[in-house]
């Protein structure tokens, strides 16, 4: 995997394919999409990233450790279904504001966070994976 | 604060003292028997204020509903029959905690002793008060765990775990029978509480699952108080400290199964069964186990056998069921759990103050103990049953029961005499022989007890005195309204210490003179009965030792029949299985579908897609290298993404896609390591069984869908998700609002497991090499191993 | 189309009980990744099948009321596509484990939890 084609299209790969990702994640909930596929394209940017320029690049560009990300997503998602707890409804009900931002209504919601925590948690567990597995491979 | 809640509070006590007990005995010492026997003697007053309510007659009801949706509830009964028992559990309860702070000072254990004697107390009391059948079984079990916990107290010696576990499988064994007995008689009466139980007539008796819940009833109350031929875990359970032998296994926890027969004699009592099974096993009981404690040199254990022959005389007297026999009953128990609990508790102090608590190694200690002596004596006497000691009058109670003339009665009367007149000679062996004759060198330099250790044998030797002396006030206070509620019906003790000459007079004049040709003779008695008991050489004992090893053993066989260790015969027996149940259950009931319509207006594309994922199937079978089988996985994979793509889920499909992107790619980097061939080199007979077994597996997956879209579709659900998706939850995806709004948490539990597979898998990879051999054979550790470096 | 479909599902069954029958880890584990496929198919065909329509309210519109692919069993799968790929990457990993430490990839010879010579527990107290 070191031919200087692949080398150069990897970085504007992995980042069309990061910012796609969060796309997906974020019209998941009208469109096809949602947290776990945004994930999934998320994972795969990682693995041709490293492919290309080794698994310690990946590792010192996502700064946090993988397993990290994914508990922090884990953590929001769990958040997510707390929140309910203030608005005094079952566990897990959807919240929903309208803030104006920027003249804009951006329509928030503790569903999006609870999305984004799936997101978190796949690019954390399975890039996890896939990075450690692709490490072991240079051996 | 009302009645209800005091009686409810006394009886959470025990276990609030048992929390703070460690916490107490490492502050003060042994000294904190003082402060905790508080919590058993304030139980004793409470209750001591319904005495005289119960002695007029009555029975007293209270409690707070637990579950009631299944009518079950925290309730109690006070009568004459649980309040005697309550007081005698707290009253010597009391002096219990008082002894064990003597016993055990010093012990680093002392509060962890304390703890589990007060739990042991709460959960006896518990089960002596309890009106729910839910409740008296819970307590029942928890009576036999904490008694597993004292006997096991000195966990470091092997006969101590033996014997908590004996009396553990045996007693709480016991506790299921009775747990089935207690299901049965709620099946036949409807109601779950005793005192509703105890207003039924002769309608339980007529029941056709009479003898079924009497037999069971029977089983736990006989292994509970160690009946022939259960009885073999009372004297093993002397392995406890002694103050647990005084406690448990004279005064309170035994009597647990004579309680619960006492207790349901009015509704289960009188038939024929009932009166043959009682006095035949009782009997029996009584004689066996005076003549094996005549066998014992070891005080704890003479006294232990002895205990196990009053236990069978107080189950024959319930059995005899006459007026006499019950009210003899109910003066035994009492006379019974003072004299045997004094008697125990001398016997601890010997062995504490002397080293020594066998009978040849103790002699000629009345003047260097004189108070142990007297205290000795007083409970001796008693147990001999001579005046003016309550055991007087519960044996001439006794004997005015064999007054009938018949064969059968006059068969009883001489056993029990035997039994008793041996039960004479052991307690006089027990009380005289340490005290009299010439002085015999002991472990430890002999001395008197401290107070803590003798206070609680010579109250509880007072009182039997003092119970006898003033017999008027304490038969109506105590014995007539407990025989009264063993009864069924009002009754009244009328017994004295005048003399009242006739047969019982003569009985009792017998046993005496026959108990003390027994102690005279004692040394040639326990030699005979050695010899008697070396030539049977069986025992329940070894018994339960090999049925303990046989159930090792048969557990063993059964695991390596069932799991051989073979990951091919599981996988094999597992879809056997699946495909036997997929083609059975439709042949059983006539639930084939019917012959399928493969219909050819089948779009060309789709059919297409089918075939290439069936070729990728196909070719990852016969893969014979690793790169065709991962991209024939992949191709299978990508087609089902295709797939669903066409049949309305891009979702999936994406998913579905990326999911195999990935998995052809770990797959890669995995397998260019491993160095495998995907190939299979097995012979062909294991292959065809394999293709057979496959086969049917896939044969009943394909016709149970057959069927299952045979069935009209039930679309209420998907109706709901289409109908308030964008209503409710805001969201036009459907797909998507399921996952993350309608079943978000059923997906915080699946990004759960995602997160802990990452993790296991992070542990995997940077486990170092080798430790799985070094799990099996500690000594294959190497250096080469260390060497690995962590991820 | 059920037909079809049933046959598709009976295929993908077959083949991957046949690979799980087999004692080698590789083939164990290639027929997890194919029963993955097969259950999921066989619960998209289970709720019925509709074409070429994903079930997403068109904009407007308040709730879905035209004929469209039914989305629960999709929402089943979803989330069940991305746990049958973290357990299949969790047994590689062992697989691999496994096999560097044992040298085998035959599952006859992996007895290091149950071992073949297994004493017979003790039997005091």
């Amino acid at each position: 995997m070191k031919s200087v084609i692949f080398r150069t299209v990897a970085p504007v790969l992995t980042s069309l394919m990061a910012l796609f990702s969060i796309f997906v994640l974020l019209r998941g909930h009208n469109e096809p999409g949602g947290g776990f596929i945004g994930g999934l394209i998320a994972v795969s940017a990682l693995a041709i990233y490293g492919m290309a320029y080794g698994v310690e690049t990946v590792r010192r560009a996502i700064f946090f450790h993988p397993m990290a990300i994914a508990g922090a997503g884990l953590l929001a998602a769990t958040l997510a279904g707390l929140i309910s707890i203030f608005a005094r409804v079952p566990f897990m009900t959807g919240l929903w504001i309208y803030p104006a931002i920027l003249g804009l209504e951006v329509p928030l919601s503790t569903v999006l966070l609870f999305d984004a925590g799936v997101y978190l948690v796949v690019v954390g567990a399975i890039g996890s994976i896939a990075l450690s597995l692709e490490e072991r491979g240079g051996e | 604060m009302d009645v209800t809640a005091l009686t409810f509070m006394a009886l959470a006590l025990p276990f609030a003292a048992a929390l703070v007990a460690p916490g107490l005995t490492r502050f003060l010492g042994q000294n904190a028997a003082w402060v905790l026997a508080l919590a058993p003697a304030a139980i004793f007053l409470h209750f001591f204020r319904f005495v005289p309510e119960v002695a007029s007659g009555e029975s007293l009801t209270g409690g707070y509903a637990w579950i009631p949706s299944f009518n079950v509830s925290f309730s109690w009964l006070i009568d004459g029959l649980s309040l005697t028992f309550v007081l005698l559990i707290s009253g010597i309860g009391a002096l219990i905690v008082l002894y064990s702070g003597g016993y055990l000072k010093g012990h680093p254990q002392q509060g962890r002793f304390f703890c589990f004697i007060l739990m042991f107390m709460g959960s006896m009391q518990g089960l002596v008060v309890a009106d729910s059948f839910l409740m008296l079984f819970v307590f029942w079990e928890l009576t036999s765990i904490t008694s597993f916990l004292l006997i096991g107290f000195d966990h470091g010696r092997e006969a101590a775990r033996r014997a908590a576990l004996q009396a553990l499988v045996v007693t709480g064994g016991g506790g299921l029978l009775l747990l089935a007995g207690l299901l049965i008689l709620w099946n036949v009466s409807g109601v779950t509480q005793l005192s509703l139980l105890l207003s039924f007539g002769s309608e339980l008796k007529e029941s056709p699952f009479y003898l079924a819940a009497l037999l069971l009833v029977l089983g736990g109350a006989f292994t509970k108080s160690a009946q022939f031929p259960f009885h073999f875990w009372l004297p093993n359970a002397m392995e406890a400290p002694t103050p647990v032998s005084a406690y448990l296994h004279s005064a309170t926890m035994v009597k647990a199964g004579v309680y619960l027969l006492m207790r349901l004699n009015p509704v289960l009592g009188g038939t024929p069964e009932w009166q043959l099974f009682l006095s035949l096993f009782g009997v029996a009981t009584l004689v066996i186990g005076a003549a094996l404690a005549v066998r014992e040199s070891d005080l704890k254990l003479m006294l232990a056998y002895t205990t196990m022959a009053s236990l069978g005389l107080l189950v024959m007297l319930i059995g005899l069921g006459s007026p006499h026999a019950i009210e003899a009953a109910a003066l035994y128990l009492v006379a019974h759990a003072l004299f045997k609990g004094a008697l125990f508790m001398v016997a601890g102090i010997l062995d504490h103050e002397t080293g020594s608590r066998d009978l040849s190694h103790l002699g000629g200690l009345r003047s260097t103990m004189p108070l142990t002596f007297s205290v000795a004596l007083a409970a001796a006497l008693s147990m001999g049953g001579l005046p003016p000691f309550f055991g007087f009058l519960a044996k001439e109670e006794l004997y005015s029961a064999f007054t009938a003339t018949d064969l059968r009665s006059a068969l009883f009367a001489t056993l029990t005499v035997l039994g008793n007149a041996l039960m004479f000679a052991v307690a006089f062996a027990v009380a005289l022989k340490p005290f009299l004759g010439p002085r015999v060198s002991t472990p430890k330099h002999a001395h008197e007890g401290p107070l803590l250790l003798w206070i609680g044998p010579a109250v509880l030797a007072l009182k039997g005195l003092s119970i006898a002396l003033m017999s008027g006030f304490a038969h109506r206070l105590i014995s007539s309204p407990t025989a009264s509620a063993i009864a069924g019906e009002p009754r009244t003790v009328e017994i004295s210490l005048a003399p009242h000459l006739g047969l019982p007079l003569v009985l009792s004049a017998l046993t005496v003179a026959l108990g003390l040709a027994f102690y005279v003779n004692l040394a040639r008695l326990r030699a005979a009965m050695k010899a008697i008991l070396i030539d049977i050489g069986w025992g329940p004992d070894r018994g339960f030792d090999q049925f303990m090893r046989g159930l090792v053993r048969f557990a063993v066989a059964v695991t390596r029949r069932l799991q051989g260790g073979r990951f091919e015969v599981y996988m094999t027996a597992t879809f056997a299985l699946v495909a036997f149940i997929l083609l059975a259950v439709p042949l059983r009931y006539g639930e084939f579908p019917r012959a399928p319509f493969f219909s050819a207006d089948v779009p060309a594309h789709e059919l297409a897609i089918m075939a290439i994922a069936v070729g990728g199937l196909f070719a990852v079978v016969v893969a014979a290298d690793r790169l065709t089988a991962i991209v024939s996985l992949g191709i299978q994979g990508f087609a089902v993404a295709v797939i669903y793509l066409l049949y309305g889920a891009p979702d999936l499909s994406f998913t579905q896609l990326m999911v195999e992107t990935l998995s052809v790619v770990v797959l890669a980097l995995v397998m260019t390591r491993l160095q495998l061939s995907p190939a299979d080199h097995r012979p062909l007979p294991e292959k065809l069984r394999d293709v057979a077994i496959a086969l049917a597996c896939g044969l009943g997956f394909g016709l149970f869908l057959l069927r299952v879209t045979a069935v009209p579709f039930d679309r209420t659900l998907t109706e709901f998700f289409n109908l308030y998706s964008k209503s409710v939850a805001h969201g036009a995806n459907v797909v998507n609002v399921i996952i993350v709004d309608f079943r978000a948490t059923d997906t915080l539990g699946e990004i759960a497991v995602v997160m802990i597979t990452g993790l296991a898998i992070l542990a995997l990879v940077r486990l170092r090499a080798g430790s799985l051999k070094r799990a099996v054979a500690p000594e294959l550790s190497t250096d080469e191993s260390a060497m690995e470096e962590r991820v | 189309m059920e037909a079809w479909f049933a046959l598709l599902v009976g295929i993908f069954f077959t083949v991957a009980v046949y690979l799980l029958l087999s004692k080698f880890i590789i083939r164990v584990l290639l027929g997890v990744a194919i029963l993955g496929n097969a259950v999921n198919l066989l619960i998209f065909a289970g709720g019925r099948l509709t074409r070429d329509v994903p079930p997403i309210i068109p904009d407007g519109a308040e709730a879905l009321v035209a004929p469209a692919a039914n989305a629960l069993p999709q929402a089943l799968i979803l989330t069940a596509i991305v746990i049958s790929f973290s357990f299949f990457a969790f047994l590689l990993v062992l697989s691999w484990r496994a096999y560097k430490d044992l040298a085998t990839d035959n599952t006859d010879e992996m007895r290091v939890a149950e071992p073949v010579d297994e004493p017979v527990p003790p039997l005091g107290y």
